[in-house]
């Protein structure tokens, strides 16, 4: 949130027509629709987007909720209120590994802030923006559950907790070489304690 | 069913909201709305203006409700009883409920086609304080295009969701919608894309505010200045009954017809809005009726000099020095 | 050593399957119920335990169920409230991770007194590892046939499916989850109808907290009465406290409720005192929307007897003096924290997490953010204590939801047990902040 995405971006009718979900995601995503009642597909629009933004590069574009609203038959505007609203959608392109560093309270008490801090002076970049390799995303994030571990990231599905520089340094390093996509719905979350 | 609203009881049916009941009474109890519109199901609750204590539930639960209700989607009860300009603390926290809706509000109604018919600036007038006491930056958005009919000004938008309702309920695609949450939530469309069907237009005059205004009206005149009349014409799409807005001999506004509430009675079709803005496309049926307060009545004020004394007053108890003493 | 019945196995290696859940006991509340007991001597029993919202309302959850409208012919749903994000909890999580099968035992047993057949556990997007445990859960139960047709052979069948949100704390408000889960914006609904009438679809809904649900499996097992027996008066059974901020082990505790507070901060069972040798100075008991109480306040009541971890006593001396249970996120400051500070972090979180639905939240929540920035940054005036304290009061009670007071007590209760915080730092027209100085190099790994 803050600042001002609109669907305005330009609408792109080839990459539209390029959109398709694997096999793969496409079971998944049936799967899903499959846990609700006949008619009541729209109820499949939150973890199906999660899909769909780890699917395509870990943003959801204009063209990809277009793409969602016709598997679901609803409306476009409908996916794009809901995009919209929920703070793990991201409008716009992020890079490989997105880290979001619990900022409220407890958070805080132990030391958020030192450690956005030197994420942000090891990274080069500031809570926002991404790296030039296109690696890594800084973000904060209000409260996240895990306020007896604190201070704590996550990096898509992964818990990273009691975060000291050396465990930040170490977790960096991982992930930098490793040098993939990270998303919510990773199979292979690495949580550190 | 029987409620008292401000000492004052009345009989209503089974379902009617308090608001409903509160009209019925007449417009000195009714509580203001800025959301609420009876023409749209499900509307209302979210501005919070109409709020209103009950201090007694029901004759069967007479306990009062422990905080204030919104009394446009509150049903009544059998011996209810409420307050709403009768209880200080209503009135106190209505005084906030307008201080919220203006702290982010551009107040830029000199250059906003909405004023003089605009609800917010009656709320303010009628509800508000004279002084804001916010310091900070106010909310700014990205100009968007909707189309060549219809202007958004998100920056005067309250977010009262009856735009969003309208093209829902009597459009037959909507393509607008409520995008992001919290202080930035806002009016958009998804990829920028035209708000236009045959119903589109209804989201103006649904608008309380300057957010939606109609773009082929756009600076040609304040709307006291313009002169409102009744007019039908036949139709195949809507009723055909509107009302002109006159300057001179020129349409320069073709809207709905509005009922005391300022709701719209029937809602109109775009080509009759838009396409028919010559007086001879429609038969005219005589002035309209305007609320004496509207400053679009502006001219029939019966008696001039005593509305001069009232505003020397009042500039005397500003303390503003007179023209004639300035040095 | 208190009694236990949530997470006493939580230890047992392996306990996340069902093979070992089973072995410790697991699923016995279904046999029991399903087998032996009518739908409405399960909800006797709820009734009987006096178990309350573990959420953090601290509803009687047997009166809740009793409110469920059961017309014929229309399905009716239970849905588990697993989007726990009020800052300071993170029990459910805790409970979710380590004992999946504690959560699907209790919404088998808990649907089969409600008559629903099918269920979801909506829970918050960030868990998604968690939710991935569940699911995995979830499969060995229909496996095992827990789940599905006729399990155990009776008429009852259910389905119970996860559903993972896509971050938004109001969506723990339960209108605002069942519009979540229908796959819309997480608004809160106008109520009335409750979801108790018109739920998820249109349909009579029940939605209960995690705890609550993994509740009910040691309630049937055991019988309501005897549950009641541990804790005092109305607070009746265990609790789990998610103790977080200074102290020397935080975690997730199960207590019987009437312990003191004391006890649950200094002993070595619970939180192991404050940290580093520092002095407590406050503590959030409930999560952050609840007053935070000084030390005075918190060890005692105004009336100068010990505070219990109960919801009574926590709430003696209403908001004057007192505080409340909550949803058991127990933050512990110590001496040199700054309570201006740690109230900003509240108020952006609030700002953050407004849905923006009606008025009084979606402006004042931005607006008190605003002012107490200006505190943090020196340019405040005492002027704007009063303010933050009349913006508060018009916020709370005139929104559609409680995320409106959960914004305005904090402030609040900040403004009213420690004013002369602010006054100083408007007077010295600096902040200093020295609460979270190296603490890093402090943290017990």
């Amino acid at each position: 949130m803050g600042a001002q995405v609109h669907g305005t971006q330009d609408f792109n009718k080839a990459k539209r027509a390029e959109i398709k979900f694997s096999d793969a995601a496409m079971q998944t995503v049936n799967t899903i629709i499959s846990r609700y009642p006949q008619g009541k597909q729209k109820s499949a629009l939150l973890p199906v987007l999660h899909v769909a933004q780890a699917e395509f590069g870990g943003w959801l574009s204009p063209e990809v909720m277009d793409y969602v609203a016709e598997i679901l038959k609803i409306k476009p505007i409908e996916v794009f209120e809901v995009a919209s609203f929920y703070t793990m959608y991201n409008l716009k392109p992020v890079g490989k590994c997105v880290l979001e560093i619990c900022q409220t309270s407890s958070c805080w008490l132990c030391g958020a802030e030192d450690i956005v801090k030197y994420i942000e002076k090891k990274l080069n970049i500031k809570v926002g923006e991404t790296t030039k390799d296109g690696m890594f995303t800084l973000k904060t994030a209000e409260c996240l559950g895990s306020c007896g571990t604190a201070p704590m990231m996550q990096c898509g599905a992964s818990y990273h907790e009691n975060l000291t520089y050396e465990k930040v340094d170490a977790i960096l390093d991982n992930y930098k070489s490793e040098g993939k996509l990270r998303s919510y719905t990773d199979l292979d979350y690495k949580n550190t304690l | 069913m029987k409620v008292t609203i401000d000492g004052i009881e009345i009989d209503v049916p089974k379902g009617t909201t308090i608001l409903q009941a509160a009209r019925m009474i007449g417009p000195e109890v009714a509580p203001p709305t800025m959301c609420y519109y009876s023409k749209l199901k499900t509307s209302g609750g979210y501005c919070r203006t109409c709020i209103v204590k009950v201090t007694q539930g029901s004759t069967a639960n007479p306990n009062p409700m422990p905080k204030p209700v919104a009394s446009c989607r509150t049903e009544v009860m059998d011996g209810m009883v409420v307050q709403n300009i009768t209880s200080p603390e209503i009135l106190e926290a209505r005084k906030g409920v307008v201080e919220f809706l203006l702290i982010n509000h551009p107040l830029d109604c000199p250059v906003c086609d909405q004023a003089g018919e605009c609800k917010l600036q009656d709320l303010g007038y009628e509800h508000g304080s004279a002084k804001t006491r916010y310091e900070f930056k106010r909310r700014e958005y990205d100009m968007i295009d909707i189309g060549d009919k219809i202007k958004l000004h998100m920056t005067r938008c309250i977010l009262c969701y009856r735009c969003v309702k309208t093209c829902e309920q009597i459009t037959d695609g909507r393509v607008h919608g409520v995008v992001h949450r919290g202080d930035a939530a806002e009016i958009s469309t998804y990829i920028q894309q035209a708000v236009s069907n045959d119903f589109s237009g209804n989201v103006i005059d649904v608008c309380p505010v300057g957010a939606l205004t109609d773009k082929t009206f756009r600076f040609k005149q304040r709307v006291w200045f313009t002169k409102p009349v009744d007019a039908h014409r036949k139709c195949d799409k809507c009723s055909g009954k509107v009302r002109l807005w006159f300057k001179g001999e020129e349409v320069l506004r073709v809207t709905a017809r509005k009922d005391q509430w300022d709701e719209v009675e029937e809602f109109i079709c775009n080509s009759c809005r838009f396409d028919h803005k010559k007086k001879t496309d429609w038969i005219i049926e005589g002035p309209s009726k305007i609320s004496r307060q509207s400053v679009i009545s502006q001219n029939h004020y019966e008696n001039l000099n005593e509305l001069k004394l009232q505003v020397l007053k009042q500039q005397k108890a500003l303390g503003f020095i007179e023209f004639d003493k300035r040095p | 050593m208190g009694k236990k019945l949530l997470i006493h196995n939580d230890k047992v290696p392996g306990i996340e399957t069902l093979q070992v859940y089973r072995a410790n006991g697991g699923y016995a509340s279904v046999e029991k119920a399903l087998k032996s007991m009518s739908p409405d001597q399960v909800t006797d029993e709820v009734k009987k335990s006096g178990l309350r919202g573990r959420g953090g309302a601290g509803f009687p959850t047997g009166l809740k169920w009793s409110f469920l409208a059961k017309p014929e012919g229309v399905p009716r749903y239970l849905v588990c409230n697993a989007d726990e994000s009020e800052p300071g909890t993170f029990k459910d999580r805790y409970l979710m991770e380590k004992i999946p099968h504690a959560l699907i035992e209790g919404m088998i047993t808990s649907s089969y007194a409600l008559g629903a057949n099918l269920s979801y556990i909506y829970i918050r997007g960030e868990y998604f590892y968690v939710a991935r445990i569940l699911e995995n859960a979830i499969k060995e139960a229909y496996e095992a046939g827990w789940l599905g047709k006729n399990i155990l052979g009776t008429n009852f069948s259910h389905d119970c499916y996860v559903q993972v949100g896509g971050g938004a704390y109001i969506c723990g408000e339960e209108t605002a989850l069942l519009e979540s889960l229908e796959g819309k914006r997480g608004n809160p609904r106008i109520k009335p109808p409750f979801p108790a009438v018109a739920g998820l679809w249109g349909c009579p809904t029940v939605v209960n907290n995690v705890e609550t649900i993994a509740a009910v499996a040691p309630i049937v097992n055991m019988g309501g009465e005897e549950y009641a027996k541990i804790g005092i008066g109305k607070s009746t059974g265990t609790k789990l406290i998610s103790a977080s901020g200074h102290i020397n082990k935080p975690g997730v505790y199960e207590i019987e409720l009437g312990i003191p507070v004391e006890e649950f901060i200094y002993s070595e069972e619970y939180c192991g005192g404050i940290r580093n040798g520092k002095k407590l100075k406050a503590v959030v008991a409930g999560g952050s929307s609840v007053p935070i109480l000084p030390t005075e306040l918190i060890l005692k009541t105004a009336k100068g007897e010990p505070r219990l971890m109960t919801y009574e006593s926590l709430a003696d001396g209403g908001f004057q003096t007192g505080t409340m249970l909550g949803s058991g996120g127990f933050i512990v400051m110590d001496e040199d924290t700054s309570i201006v500070k740690n109230l900003f972090t509240f108020a952006r979180f609030y700002h953050h997490e407004s849905c923006g639905q009606c008025s009084p939240c979606r402006e004042g929540t931005g607006w008190m953010e605003k002012i107490l920035k200006k505190f943090l940054n020196g340019t405040a005036t005492e002027a704007d204590v009063d303010l933050l304290w009349d913006i508060q009061s018009k916020i709370e009670g005139k929104t559609i939801c409680p995320l409106g007071e959960a914004a305005a007590w904090p402030v609040a209760a900040a403004i009213r047990h420690f004013k002369h915080e602010f006054i100083e730092i408007a007077k010295s027209k600096k902040f200093v902040d020295i609460s979270h100085y190296n603490r890093l190099n402090k943290v017990r790994v």
